[in-house]
């Protein structure tokens, strides 16, 4: 595979209408059409939490400290993006990789807690029909009934923040992939071969990371067919995305745990 | 093939970004780190639901609008840009609403 830019022709067309280039359009479209998918996820969740009289409140001062932090995360990632897109623009690489590098480690951190919170709250009850049951779990356990006397609530915040976890994933990967291109490659591998051989197997993150393998294959893929060097457009184009995973967050953060905080 | 104008323009972009001010992506992070402080400060506030969910959405809004504005350098695009996608956006999502009163029916109700 070889890992240089290929080259094209130049051709003159028709000036942008929207005094922009085509890749950051599309990619505002892409986004106008996700926020209307995350836009019913959390009218779904707001509906659920007005309609309901008895809506749990299960996120205890520890939940709220964990979702605080991972904000914070994702904030900072925010300002490396910006950060990496102003070190592109003025043509330095190795502070555009590095400054990427710092978005994905912020990332990840969010993804780890996030995981951490997932696994607390199955742990103590709160589950979908579709998670594998964990052994030794017991009607005593804190969630335990919540599941069955409110599904809605256990169906849209994993609905919800699942697929938030979903984006910011991917969003790691897409970053990896313009900061390191075809050396990213191994390391996903890598990456899903741990997630899946260190997750228990009533973890739904044992068949969650089946994500990661499907997502390395299309990466190898792309990589293979059209290898170039990323530029400082594309370096834009990836924050633009990495912008909106955290402007979903804004949303998510206070509608689902602010507005559901166990106060003693 | 690659379009000469579309080049220009991503040439044109990169130069506008070379002109802004890290002072500027430092405070806008700073203002959303206090608002986000002041979001859990509110979370513990023993307000009534639909007071504090207002109050909430109202400061994500603000948050919202700084992201896109500065981080995702909506605030620099043409005028066309601007209006067209976050209007197309905000009339998609107040759609939404529709729903609304008929959570508040089934709540009043005790419909459930």
């Amino acid at each position: 595979m070889a890992d240089a830019a290929v080259t094209h022709d130049v051709a003159v067309y028709e000036p942008s209408l929207f005094g922009t280039y085509s890749k950051k359009i599309g990619m505002w479209l892409f986004l106008l059409s996700d926020s209307l998918t995350f836009g019913a996820l959390l009218y779904a969740y707001s509906y659920g939490r007005i309609s309901i009289a008895n809506w749990p409140t299960p996120f205890h001062s520890g939940s709220i400290v964990n979702a605080t932090i991972m904000t914070a995360f994702l904030l900072t990632s925010s300002l490396t993006m910006v950060m990496a897109v102003s070190a592109a623009a003025r043509g330095k690489e190795s502070a555009r990789v590095g400054w990427l590098l710092a978005t994905m480690a912020c990332g990840i951190g969010f993804i780890i807690l996030h995981g951490r919170e997932w696994t607390h709250l199955i742990s103590e009850g709160l589950t979908l029909p579709i998670f594998p049951a964990v052994p030794g779990q017991d009607a005593t356990s804190e969630f335990a009934g919540v599941s069955k006397t409110v599904p809605q609530f256990a169906a849209t915040f994993f609905g919800l923040t699942g697929m938030h976890m979903l984006h910011v994933t991917l969003g790691v990967v897409y970053l990896g992939i313009i900061a390191l291109r075809k050396k990213f490659i191994p390391i996903l591998y890598a990456c899903w071969l741990a997630a899946w051989l260190l997750t228990p197997s009533y973890s739904p993150f044992h068949y969650a990371s089946h994500v990661l393998l499907v997502t390395a294959l299309i990466c190898t893929l792309i990589l293979w067919l059209k290898p170039k060097v990323y530029d400082a457009a594309d370096t834009e184009v990836a924050g633009l995305y990495w912008h909106f995973v955290d402007l979903v967050w804004m949303f998510i953060f206070p509608l689902v745990y602010l507005m559901s905080t166990k106060i003693l | 093939m690659e379009d000469a104008g579309q080049l220009a323009i991503e040439a044109r972009v990169a130069e506008q970004h070379r002109h802004h001010s890290h002072t500027q992506f430092f405070v806008v992070w700073g203002v959303l780190l206090v608002l986000t402080a002041i979001e859990v400060y509110l979370g513990y506030q023993n307000m009534e639901p639909k007071r504090m969910l207002s109050i909430l959405m109202c400061l994500s809004i603000v948050k919202a609008a700084l992201i896109i504005g500065y981080f995702m350098h909506m605030k620099y695009e043409v005028s066309r840009m601007k209006y067209l996608t976050m209007c197309s956006l905000v009339f998609c999502l107040a759609m939404m609403m529709v729903f609304f009163p008929d959570a508040f029916r089934i709540l009043y109700l005790g419909v459930h």
